[in-house]
């Protein structure tokens, strides 16, 4: 009996003491992403690159003494989902920020909620329109289409290239990629002498190919994301096109050197610097935190961390830097991420403004050779 | 040029037609024992290459043996199939069984994508990727590859039908099932050995093109749907019509990606598909010319 007292105050005593020591609350925050689904490709390594991160905060201590708790949800994808789960996040989990979602649309789905709700929401997608006009509360780590293509173009315009003839992937990031060739082809002096589309199922597409062999361009622009691309470098390879050929960063991945193989060989493509992490020079500011990034990914999932888990990433740091300091609510962090200066994560250096919520620029991304079935950065 | 263009165009379309002849034909061979369009064919080509990929990289097996290994496996899944899925149907209505294929198309690919993930996978090719030139257009070896096999298989198919004792069966099962059945035939055998053949020609036909087009376990649904279109220009007979089906509707795609345009690729096959449905529901090539085996 005694012993059985004496053990409830133990008990008692414990659990006294670690609620003293945990006494401030975790800062909740929410994050959706396309886990499942199409969309699988971008949300599994967001999901999986939160996770790590808001664990290494937690481990080394948390931020000003506070823990940070992640909420995940998968959204697998789909607008309406997405919307229903933003909901959930900020009336039953009383989230102060929302990270994702990991596409264009549903983002853009989510706005009107976040906006209404009046909660930071910091976007993993790319669609330029995102931020675009700002809208108050929503910021967004993804580089811009418009970045990429400004960075291939220049690329030609210093070789004194004119004529470009455009491939696209016809889905969302096909579209968009060739609304900014279109749009921006002038700027810089180009023509695009031919413009063709394929399905992102397509496995041939010698026809496209032909096609464009006839237009006799300077330069092929192909944007996909794999396979459709790694199908193209085979099928020029095949009619023996000489034309040097650019992809669009959706490719910068290893899995497309795989799969395209000996085809990938001399392709040039604008990409986030994870790929090329450890070739930067080391008075690049990014460096850091690329290669930690990099390090822990390896270390974590035994897989080589890429972009959309870099998107992630900065969303992350970007909350964590402003809880950091002193936001603990929606409407702090907020200000705070728009104060955000010259913090270098893995998308790019950030410098977020009244005027800017994407807050990234043409550094963002390097022009990339693939070179013995390895990135070469070009100079 | 232009002429260098076409035959490109032509030579492309040549061998992805003949990939979809042999599925095509795979649906005819069902279609015609059991009265029922099988919608997991389409399946049964990603399981072709994503089997011989595992046969490659996880059992370490050489290509030559890799392929009668995936061709087998994917067999046994054919069988199963049809055991567990079609057989013990109480009532048979086609409805039933149309529903059945398609939920066991789904089944399937979610288990491939559980197995092999969400990521396109390569095999390599047969024998190099040196390109050929014919004339002003190119091809790879493996395209030779793909129409000399489809070519051995449809010749093994003739043999099969016309002159062997299951084989003319069969024939008598699609002719009428309910005669051959009062005749001694055993018309259920039958039914298991369509799904034999079907599913390992599937096989086939996915192993010899995922050197050119690439893997995953999504890439069943459209070259299931462009196969089941060569079946239907065809008549549904899985003779020389569905072989001619294919390839028309492969060099159609062809050239219309290159000269009207690549965005109405798809759309070409299914509007020809809509015209042959309303316009010749017998097949191009008439009741008279098909053999319905």
């Amino acid at each position: 009996m005694n012993f059985k007292v004496m053990n409830f105050i133990l008990a008692a005593v414990t659990l006294l003491f670690s609620t003293t020591v945990f006494a401030a609350a975790p800062i909740k925050i929410g994050a959706l992403f396309a886990v499942t689904g199409p969309a699988a490709f971008l949300g599994e390594p967001e999901r999986n690159s939160a996770k790590m991160v808001i664990d290494e905060i937690n481990k080394s201590g948390g931020v000003k003494g506070r823990k940070l708790e992640l909420v995940v949800y998968d959204t697998a994808g789909d607008a309406t989902k997405a919307v229903q789960l933003a909901t959930k996040l900020i009336k039953d989990d009383k989230v102060v920020a929302i990270i994702g979602p990991s596409t264009t649309g549903e983002t853009m789905a989510v706005i009107p909620v976040a906006e209404k709700e009046q909660i930071p929401l910091i976007s993993c997608s790319a669609g330029s329109k995102i931020t675009d006009p700002v809208k108050r509360w929503v910021f967004k780590t993804a580089q811009n289409d418009a970045l990429a293509v400004g960075k291939i173009f220049e690329h030609l315009q210093k070789n004194r290239m004119t004529k470009v003839s455009i491939l696209t992937v016809s889905d969302g990031f096909g579209a968009s990629g060739r609304e900014q060739l279109k749009q921006q082809a002038a700027k810089y002096g180009i023509s695009i002498v031919s413009d063709d589309t394929y399905g992102p199922k397509d496995t041939d597409m010698t026809a496209q190919l032909t096609k464009i062999r006839g237009a006799h361009a300077q330069a092929i622009i192909c944007w996909g994301t794999n396979p459709g691309p790694a199908v193209i470098a085979k099928n020029a390879r095949q009619l023996g096109i000489k034309t040097p050929l650019f992809m669009s960063h959706g490719v910068s991945s290893k899995k497309f050197i795989e799969l395209a193989g000996e085809a990938a060989e001399g392709i040039k493509l604008p990409s986030g610097k994870v790929v090329v992490a450890d070739m930067l020079s080391g008075s690049d500011k990014q460096k850091k935190s690329l290669m930690a990034f990099v390090k822990d990914y390896q270390k974590h999932y035994r897989a080589e961390g890429d972009h959309f888990g870099g998107h992630a990433w900065d969303a992350v740091m970007l909350i964590r830097n402003a809880v950091e300091k002193g936001a603990d609510t929606a409407a702090a962090i907020r200000d705070q991420l728009e104060k955000t200066r010259n913090f270098a994560g893995i998308g790019g250096s950030f410098n977020y403004s009244g005027q800017d919520h994407a807050g990234l620029g043409k550094d963002a991304f390097v022009l990339v050779e693939i070179k013995n079935k390895d990135w070469v950065i070009v100079k | 040029m232009q002429f260098d263009q076409i035959l490109q165009y032509s030579l492309s379309g040549l061998s992805t037609g003949a990939i979809y002849a042999l599925i095509g034909i795979g649906f005819s061979i069902i279609y015609n024992a059991t009265g029922i369009i099988n919608f997991a064919q389409g399946e049964f080509v990603m399981l072709g290459g994503l089997v011989t990929l595992s046969c490659l990289e996880l059992l370490q097996l050489p290509l030559w043996a890799a392929i009668p290994c995936a061709v087998a496996v994917c067999t046994v899944i054919g069988v199963l199939f049809e055991r567990l899925a079609i057989r013990p149907l109480r009532q048979p209505t086609p409805i039933n069984l149309v529903i059945i294929t398609i939920g066991g198309s789904i089944l399937i690919r979610g288990l491939a994508m559980l197995v092999w993930g969400k990521d396109t996978h390569a095999i390599p090719p047969f024998s190099g990727d040196t390109p050929i030139a014919i004339g002003g257009a190119t091809i790879l070896p493996q395209h030779l590859w793909i129409l000399a096999i489809t070519l051995i298989i449809i010749i093994f198919n003739k043999l099969y039908f016309y002159h062997t004792i299951s084989g003319k069966a069969m024939r008598a099962c699609s002719y009428n099932r309910r005669a051959a059945g009062l005749v001694g035939i055993d018309v259920r055998r039958m039914v298991l050995f369509s799904f034999i053949i079907s599913s390992a020609m599937g096989a086939v036909a996915g192993i010899i093109v995922a050197p050119l087009t690439m893997t995953a376990y999504d890439v069943g649904v459209m070259l299931g749907l462009k196969g089941f279109c060569a079946a239907i220009i065809g008549g549904m007979s899985s003779g020389i019509s569905t072989v001619i089906g294919g390839l028309l509707l492969g060099i159609l795609e062809s050239l219309g990606a290159g000269l009207i345009s690549s965005g109405y690729k798809d759309a070409i096959a299914f509007i020809i598909l809509l015209l042959i449905l309303f316009l010749r529901p017998q097949g191009l090539f008439g009741k008279a010319d098909s053999e319905r085996v």
